[in-house]
Parts: structure tokens; C-alpha cells; sequence
């Protein structure tokens, strides 16, 4: 039996990771994919909690998180897209359009 | 203890591969790491008696986002990646600050305690694939009924964004 707060370190560790590369990278694609760590820590939670009480309320919102991720991925990578074509980079630094 | 064996397999396999995905140089690399790191988690959700939502991991999020990942990060390949800087210039300040988050949170939860992680599951009243279903169908319908409106608008927005504008 593995105890619950061995997931929640798993996911607390998962997060933070995702966390630093956010705030950290500058390619706009990493920066996305720590997103989606973000998002797998959150599930690893909702579905260890959900083991380890008993109701499967935990499962059901797992499934949201991802229809929501699938839904920001698209999103996001048109707009990725689009900025690639009018911009010419995929660095988010240099997207400096509202510098006055 | 052969489940603590297979979590600690499957705990150090995601937290390596998932830094190796903030450090790559190369996003195509990122991209496989983070294929490792999904099927992992997986494993993970199997461990916790989520089948349903591991085979769900698998085709959405590996077979489904991370294509689309891999798609455009080939489509948009450029070639100064080689290099240009992987990392602003704030990135020591930031890891330290992750390392001080993470054990923050490592203190918070060594020290305390779960309520009801006593009485832990052993019954396991069914957490299978019908009991999901029948939970999702009746009780969570209404939402059910509005992700698929995301999922529209996720439809809709990208074709909308990322097609060419058309002189008339």
C-alpha cells in the first residue's frame, strides 16, 4: 500500500517543475508543455485522492481537466501559429507588441 | 511492498523526465520526454485503480496533444534554436525558488497527516469503468454537456485563428 502523501510529493514535485519552467523558459512551446505538467500534477491529486477516499468524484473531474487541456492545446498552438507567422519567432521575450 | 517498488519506479521516471523537458535544448526532444513522462503517468493511474482514466491518458494526452506538439514544433522548426539562449536571465533565481517551493510543500505534508488515511482502502468499492459512467451520466451531466461546447469553441477558435486571412 503506498501511502497518500508519497502522490502528493510526486505531484508537489511535478508542479514546481512545471512552475520553474514556465516562469524560466523562453521558447513559447516549452512554456506550453509545462502547462501541461502543471495539469498532470493537478490529475495525479484528483485521482489519489479519489482512490484513497473512497468516491470517484476525484476520476470525474480528472476527465474535465482533460477535455479542458485538449481544448487549451489546440488554442494555443493556432495562436502559436500565428504569432510564428507574423512575428517570426517563438521566443516569448521578444513578443514586446504592448512595450510603449 | 512490490506496489512502493513499482511507485518509486514510476516517481523517479516522471520527475527525471519531466525535468529533462524544461531543460532540453531541442523542443522535438521535450516533446519525447514528454511521451515518457505521460506513459509514466499512466502507470501511475493504473497504480490507483484508474484504468479507465490511464487509457484516457494514453490516447488524449499521448496520442492526441502531444502530436499535435510534435506537428507544430516540426512545422515551425527554427533554426537559430541551436543558439539562442535556452533560459531568460532570471533562471537561477527561479529554480532556487523552486527548489524552496518544493520543499515547502515536501515540510507541509511530512509533517501533517490525512484525515481518514487510517482507515485506508483496502475495499475498493468499484471504481471501475460502469461506476464512472453511471456517475458521469447522471450526476455530472450538465457539465459533461458543457465541455463538449470547449471542446467546440476549441474547434472553432483554432480553425478561426490559424487560417490565412483571404483578400476579397
Amino acid at each position: 500500500m503506498v501511502p497518500l502523501s508519497w502522490y502528493v510529493l510526486l505531484s508537489a514535485a511535478l508542479f514546481t517543475i512545471g512552475i520553474v519552467g514556465v516562469l524560466s523558459r523562453r521558447n513559447v512551446f516549452i512554456i506550453l508543455m509545462s502547462i501541461e505538467l502543471m495539469l498532470n500534477a493537478a490529475n495525479i491529486n484528483l485521482i489519489a485522492f479519489s482512490h484513497y477516499l473512497q468516491n470517484l468524484t476525484g476520476q470525474i473531474f480528472v476527465i474535465f481537466v482533460i477535455t479542458v487541456a485538449a481544448a487549451e492545446a489546440a488554442v494555443a498552438l493556432a495562436l502559436i501559429i500565428l504569432l510564428a507567422r507574423n512575428r517570426g519567432t517563438v521566443y516569448v521575450d521578444e513578443f514586446n507588441l504592448l512595450k510603449g | 511492498m512490490i506496489n512502493q517498488l513499482i511507485f518509486a519506479y514510476f516517481a523517479a521516471v516522471i520527475i527525471v523526465s519531466a525535468v529533462l523537458v524544461i531543460t532540453r535544448r531541442n523542443p522535438v526532444h521535450s516533446v519525447m520526454f514528454m511521451l515518457l513522462l505521460f506513459f509514466h503517468i499512466a502507470g501511475v493511474f493504473v497504480l490507483l485503480n484508474a484504468e479507465f482514466l490511464a487509457a484516457v491518458q494514453l490516447i488524449v494526452y499521448a496520442g492526441a496533444i502531444l502530436i499535435l506538439f510534435l506537428f507544430v514544433v516540426i512545422l515551425l522548426s527554427v533554426e537559430q534554436e541551436a543558439k539562442a539562449a535556452r533560459a531568460n536571465r532570471f533562471w537561477p533565481w527561479l529554480a532556487g525558488f523552486g527548489f524552496v517551493i518544493a520543499g515547502e510543500i515536501a515540510l507541509l505534508v511530512l509533517r501533517g497527516s490525512f484525515p481518514g488515511e487510517g482507515k485506508l482502502a483496502v475495499k475498493h468499492v468499484g471504481a471501475g469503468v460502469k461506476e464512472l459512467g453511471v456517475e458521469l451520466y447522471t450526476k455530472y451531466l450538465v457539465p459533461f454537456e458543457i465541455s463538449s461546447v470547449i471542446l467546440l469553441v476549441g474547434l472553432v477558435g483554432a480553425v478561426m485563428l490559424a487560417k490565412k486571412k483571404t483578400r476579397e
